[in-house]
C-alpha cells in the first residue's frame, strides 16, 4: 500500500506535523495483554474487587435505580446491528429510525404528551435544557428550582444556566417534604421564565398540588417543568394532566443496568406546538410517506434548528448522547403494556410502604420524616438511633446490605436521615431482612 | 457445472456485492397490539405485603393518580423480540458494513470482547453512590484510564465525567469561563473557532455564553493564520479547533495558532474527536493547548450505539485542574476515593461519573495494544486514508480540494463538484446510490464550504480489499451518473425503504414526532384530541 501512494514509510504522511510537535518517544502506557485471554484475565481481575448489588441487598436509589431488567431489553441492545450503527441515513439505518420513533411513540403514551426527543445524556441535561428552552419561548432569564432536587442535578443546572440565566432556588414544606406553595407564589413575577420541580421528588414524596402550582406558573406567563419518574407512571399522573407544559426525566428505570451510572439518559417531552418545538437542541424524528406506496418512512424533524445545520445558530447543541438506551427503553416499554407498568407502579407503591412500616416499629428510627405521599423512595430518621447514617450503613454492609443514601451531606436539615429505594426487585423476605438488620444495627 | 468464482470475479477483481438490505415492511408497534398480550410478568406482591398495607394506590391524594392507563400496545414477548430483532436488521451497523463512510464518526472495530466484560456483573449492576470500599475495581479503571490519558495527550489531569464528545467541549468551554472568571477578567466573551472544526465546537461556546469567531481556510485550505491574528484580542476568552480539521488536513502552524490566543489572554481547547491518526505522533500538550478531549466511542473504539451510550474525556493543565467537574478520582497508594471537595470545579455535567461501562471498555482497548500498538493503530489508519484518497481519485469526477498532493491524515473531505456540474448528480444521490451496495456514505457537516461534499475516514479497521470495494462502489456509482442518471438520482433500490417524500417533516401542520400526533394529524383518529 505504501508503495501504491508512493511513500517510503508511514512518517512521510505526516508532511503536516512539525518536526518540534512530534512526539520523541513512545507514550509511557502500561505494557499490554495482546492476547484476548490475557486481557480478558487482566480486566476481570481488576473488576473482581467491586462488590455488586447482586451480591448484596441494595437499598441505594437516588436517581439511580435498581429495577429487574427483561432479558429482551439486554438481547435488542446487544445486538451487533444496533450496538455498532451510529449516524446512518434514513434508508440504510431504517431500523434505528423506526426504533427511535417507537420509543418517542411509547413515551408520548406514557407521558400523555405528543413530542419526544431522541434521548439526551441524562435528567440532569433534559432539566437544564428545559430550562433553557422554558427561557428561550418566554424570553425572559430566571428560573424557579424546587430544592427537594437532587443536589448534584442542582449544580449541573446551576452550571449549565450560569451564562444569561438566573437560578432561584425554592425551599420545600420540611413537613411533607411536598411543594411549598406559599413560598413559591412569592418567588415567582413577571420575571419567571418556568417553575420546575420534580414529581416523584427527589426524597421519593409524591407531590399532590402539581395543578396549583402549574397555575401559579402560567398566572405569571411563566412555564411549568416536571422532572418525573416513568416507572411511576403506570399509576402516578402523568405531569401533563396538572398542567406540565415541559416533561423531563431519565428512562434508566425503563430496562437499564445501573451500570456504575452509566445507564443513564435524559427525555423531554412537550405538546406539539411549533413554539416548543422548535425550541429543542435535540433531534425529533418524524414519520413521512417515501416513494413506494404504503411504506412508512422517518427523518429528521426540523432539522434547521439544530446545531447540526446551524452550528452556533442552532438551539443549544446535538450530538452523540444515550440513543442505544432509548431504543431499550422502548423495548421495555413494550413488553410491559399498559398492565405491566400498572402492575409494577402499584407492586412499588405496597412494597415501599410496607418497608417503611416494617422500620418504623424499630425503636429509635422514624419513618416516614416527610409526611407526604410516596412512590418507590422514602426518608428514615436515626436521630433517635444515637448513630450516624455512615455507621449504620457500614454495620449493615457487613450484613451484605447496601442502606439507603446519605441525606446529610446535601441536606443539613435532615441530619442522620437516609433515604431508602424499594423497588419491584424487593421480596418480603428481603424488607424483613432489611428490618432485622437495622434492629440489630440500631440497637 | 459452470465455474461460479470465474462469474464473482474477473481478472482477480471481484464484482460488485449483489446486496439487499432487508426489508420487514415491519408495522410500527402499535400495529402489532392485541388486547390481553403480554411481553413480561412483573413479579407478584406476597401476599402478606397486601394484608399489611392495602391498596396503596387507593390511599394516594385523588389528584396524584392515574385516571386512563397509558395507550401502550399489548405485544407478547416472542413478538416484541421478533419487531426489533427485525428492525435491527434494518439498520447497517459497522459489525457488518466497510464502514469507511461516515467520516469524522472513526467507526472502527469495537471488539466484542469489551462488550463482554462491560456486561458482567462487576460492572453492569454497581450502584454509583455504593460505599467506595465495595468499588475499588471500577475506580482503579477509571483512575488507570486517565493515567494513559495523560499520557497520549500530555495533560496534567482528565475527567471522564462528560457523557460525549459535545458534551466535553461545553465543559471545557464552561472551565474557561471559571478560569477568566477567577481572575477576574470578565469582559472575555469571544471564543474563536475554525469552519472545518466540528459544529459542535461553535455551537457548545455559545451555550456556554461566548459569542463565536469563525475562521475560514486559506488558499490552500490550512486554518488562516492571518485571519487568526486579525480576530484575537482582549474579548479572547479562548479558542476551540478540531485538529486535524474535518477535511483530514494537520494545522502545521498550529503551536503559531495557540501562541497567539495565549498572547492575546486566551485558552486553547484542542477538539480531538479525530485524533485517530495522530495518537502516539504528536499530541495537544506539544501544540501547546491548555485543554483537550477526546471521544472515547470514536479513537477509543466504544461502540456508537446508534448515537451513544457514549464517552467524553477532558483533559487540562495544572493550572485549570481545580475547576474539573466533580467529583474526580483520588488515590493514595493504597486504595482509591471520590474527591468531592474542590471548591473551586464547575460543578456536575453529568449525573455520578460519567459513563463508567464506555470506561471500562475503552480502557480494555487501550490495555489489549499498548503504546506500541496505539500508535501503529494511527499509522494505518494515515495509511489507509492515503491509499483510500489514491483510489478515489482516480474516479473521474471527484476531488479533493486545499493541500494538493499532500498526504491527508485521517480523512479526506471530497468533492463531486465536477461529477454534478456533468451530470446533475448531488452528491447525496450518490450517497444513496452507494447505499444500495451495502455501504455508508456521508455527506458533511454544514455549511458546505466543499460543494457536493463526502467525508470517508477508513480507520485502522479495514483491509485493502475492503477499501478497494469501497472504492470500487464509489467508481460504479460515479460511471452510472454518467450512463444512467435516474438511477442514482431515484436511489435507494436495494435498501429498506425507498425516497422520503421530506416536506412533512418540516411542516408543522403535518410533522408526526410520535404516533399519537400521526393517529391525530394525519390519520384524524376519533377522539385524537391536539
Amino acid at each position: 500500500m505504501l508503495r501504491e501512494i508512493g511513500a517510503r514509510s508511514t512518517s512521510d504522511l505526516y508532511a503536516d506535523v512539525p518536526e518540534d510537535l512530534r512526539m520523541k518517544e513512545r507514550m509511557a502506557l502500561p505494557e499490554p495483554h495482546l492476547s484476548e485471554a490475557a486481557l480478558r484475565r487482566h480486566v476481570e481481575g481488576i473488576l473482581a474487587k467491586n462488590e455488586t448489588c447482586k451480591e448484596y441487598l441494595s437499598f441505594l436509589g437516588a436517581g439511580c435505580y435498581q429495577h429487574h431488567v427483561p432479558a429482551v431489553c439486554d438481547e435488542i441492545n446487544g445486538r451487533g446491528e444496533f450496538l455498532t450503527a451510529y449516524a446512518g441515513e434514513p434508508y440504510d439505518d431504517h431500523g434505528r429510525f423506526q426504533a427511535l420513533f417507537e420509543y418517542a411513540s411509547l413515551m408520548g403514551e406514557l407521558l400523555e404528551m405528543d413530542v419526544v426527543n431522541v434521548p439526551t445524556y441524562d435528567s440532569f441535561q433534559a432539566a437544564a435544557t428545559a430550562l433553557r428552552m422554558a427561557c428561550r419561548i418566554t424570553n425572559r432569564k430566571e428560573v424557579l428550582v424546587s430544592r427537594s432536587i437532587s443536589p448534584e442535578k442542582l449544580s449541573k443546572i446551576v452550571d449549565y444556566c450560569r451564562p444569561e440565566i438566573a437560578v432561584r432556588v425554592v425551599d420545600y414544606d420540611r413537613e411533607t417534604g411536598q411543594l411549598d406553595i406559599d413560598a413559591i407564589r412569592q418567588r415567582v413575577s413577571a420575571e419567571t421564565a418556568a417553575v420546575y420541580f420534580e414529581n416523584p421528588s427527589y426524597f421519593g414524596v409524591v407531590e399532590a398540588r402539581g395543578e396549583e402550582v402549574s397555575e401559579v406558573a402560567h398566572d405569571h406567563g411563566a412555564i411549568s417543568v416536571v422532572s418525573v419518574d416513568p416507572i411511576s407512571l403506570g399509576v402516578l399522573a402523568p405531569p401533563a394532566d396538572y398542567g406540565a407544559d415541559i416533561v423531563v426525566g431519565d428512562i434508566q428505570a425503563l430496562g437499564m443496568h445501573i451500570q456504575y451510572g452509566g445507564g443513564h439518559a435524559g427525555f423531554i417531552a412537550t405538546r406539539d406546538d411549533p413554539t416548543y418545538v422548535m425550541q429543542y437542541p435535540s433531534r425529533l424524528f418524524g414519520i413521512a410517506p417515501t416513494a413506494v406506496d404504503g411504506e412508512y418512512g422517518f427523518g429528521d424533524v426540523a432539522y434547521e434548528r439544530t446545531s447540526f445545520a446551524l452550528r452556533e445558530g442552532g438551539k443549544e447543541w446535538v450530538g452523540t448522547a444515550a440513543a442505544l438506551w432509548g431504543i431499550t427503553a422502548g423495548v421495555y416499554l413494550a413488553l410491559m403494556g399498559p398492565q405491566g407498568m400498572r402492575e409494577i407502579g402499584e407492586g412499588i407503591l405496597q412494597r415501599s410502604h410496607y418497608a417503611a412500616k416494617r422500620l418504623s416499629e424499630i425503636p429509635g428510627v422514624r419513618v416516614p420524616i416527610l409526611r407526604g405521599p410516596f412512590f418507590k423512595e422514602f426518608v428514615v430518621g436515626f436521630e433517635g438511633a444515637g448513630n450516624t447514617v455512615a455507621r449504620i450503613n457500614r454495620s449493615l454492609r457487613k450484613r451484605k446490605i447496601f442502606g439507603g443514601v446519605d441525606l446529610s451531606k446535601g441536606f443539613p436539615e435532615l441530619r442522620r436521615c437516609a433515604l431508602y429505594c424499594v423497588t419491584e426487585v424487593h421480596t418480603k423476605e428481603d424488607l424483613d431482612r432489611l428490618g432485622a438488620s437495622l434492629e440489630e444495627v440500631v440497637a | 457445472m459452470k465455474d461460479i468464482t470465474a462469474i464473482r470475479s474477473a481478472q482477480g477483481t471481484p464484482r460488485l456485492r449483489r446486496f439487499h438490505q432487508a426489508q420487514w415492511d415491519e408495522p410500527i408497534v402499535f400495529e402489532l397490539s392485541q388486547p390481553g398480550e403480554r411481553g413480561i410478568l412483573v413479579p407478584e406482591v406476597e401476599e402478606e405485603i397486601v394484608r399489611e398495607v392495602g391498596d396503596v394506590v387507593a390511599s394516594l391524594p385523588e389528584t396524584t393518580r392515574r385516571k386512563r392507563a397509558p395507550a401502550l400496545p399489548e405485544i407478547s414477548q416472542n413478538r416484541v423480540l421478533r419487531h426489533y430483532v427485525r428492525l435491527s436488521q434494518e439498520t447497517l451497523g459497522a459489525d457488518f458494513n466497510i464502514d469507511v463512510g461516515q467520516g469524522t464518526c472513526t467507526m472502527k472495530y469495537s471488539p466484542k470482547v469489551n462488550d463482554q466484560l462491560a456486561r458482567a456483573p462487576e460492572m453492569a449492576e454497581l450502584h454509583p453512590l455504593q460505599d467506595e470500599d465495595t468499588v475499588q475495581g471500577i475506580l482503579e479503571i477509571m483512575y488507570r484510564f486517565e493515567q494513559i490519558l495523560k499520557a497520549i495527550s500530555g495533560m496534567d489531569a482528565i475527567s471522564l465525567q462528560p457523557g460525549a464528545g459535545s458534551q466535553a467541549i461545553y465543559t471545557n468551554a464552561s472551565i474557561m469561563r471559571a478560569h477568566h472568571a477567577a481572575r477576574g477578567d470578565h469582559g472575555r466573551k469571544e471564543i474563536i473557532t475554525t469552519i472545518f472544526s466540528h459544529p459542535s465546537d461553535a455551537a457548545c461556546a455559545k451555550t456556554a455564553g461566548y459569542d463565536v469567531v469563525t475562521i475560514y481556510p486559506d488558499a490552500d485550505g490550512y486554518p488562516d493564520l492571518k485571519a487568526l491574528r486579525a480576530a484575537v484580542s482582549e474579548r479572547t476568552a479562548g479558542m476551540i479547533i478540531t485538529n486535524p480539521e474535518d477535511t483530514g488536513i494537520f494545522n502545521p502552524r498550529i503551536r503559531e495558532f495557540a501562541d497567539l490566543v495565549h498572547e492575546a489572554g486566551g485558552l486553547c481547547a484542542y477538539d480531538q474527536a479525530n485524533a485517530n491518526g495522530i495518537v502516539g505522533i504528536t499530541s495537544a500538550r506539544k501544540a501547546g493547548f491548555d485543554l483537550c478531549h477526546f471521544n472515547l466511542h470514536k479513537t477509543f473504539s466504544t461502540p456508537h450505539g446508534c448515537g451513544g451510550p457514549a464517552a467524553g474525556a477532558i483533559g487540562v493543565t495544572k493550572e485549570l485542574e481545580r475547576f474539573l467537574p466533580v467529583p474526580v478520582v483520588a488515590f493514595d497508594g493504597r486504595r482509591y476515593r471520590l474527591d468531592y471537595d474542590r471548591p473551586r470545579s464547575i460543578g456536575k455535567v453529568r449525573a455520578f461519573y460519567g459513563v463508567a461501562p464506555v470506561v471500562l471498555k475503552a480502557y480494555a482497548w487501550v490495555m489489549s495494544l499498548g503504546a506500541e500498538g496505539l500508535e501503529e493503530v494511527a499509522r494505518v489508519a494515515v495509511l489507509n486514508n492515503n491509499y483510500l484518497m489514491k483510489k478515489v481519485l482516480e474516479i473521474p469526477g471527484v476531488r479533493a480540494p486545499y493541500a494538493s498532493g499532500r498526504p491527508r491524515i485521517e480523512q479526506v473531505r471530497y468533492s463531486w463538484d465536477d461529477l454534478k456540474r456533468e451530470t446533475g448528480v448531488h452528491s447525496e444521490d450518490i450517497g444513496l446510490r452507494a447505499a444500495d451496495f451495502g455501504v455508508h456514505y456521508w455527506t458533511s457537516h454544514h455549511p458546505w464550504i466543499v460543494p457536493e461534499p463526502c467525508t470517508l475516514e477508513p480507520t485502522e479497521s479495514y483491509s485493502r480489499a475492503d477499501l478497494d470495494e469501497y472504492a470500487a462502489i464509489l467508481r460504479h456509482v460515479a460511471e452510472e451518473a454518467r450512463t444512467n442518471p435516474e438511477a442514482v438520482k431515484t436511489a435507494p433500490h436495494n435498501s429498506t425503504i425507498h425516497r422520503l417524500e421530506h416536506s412533512p417533516l418540516d411542516n408543522p401542520t403535518e410533522w408526526a414526532i410520535t404516533w399519537r400526533a400521526y393517529r391525530r394529524k394525519v390519520r384524524r383518529d376519533a377522539g385524537e384530541s391536539a
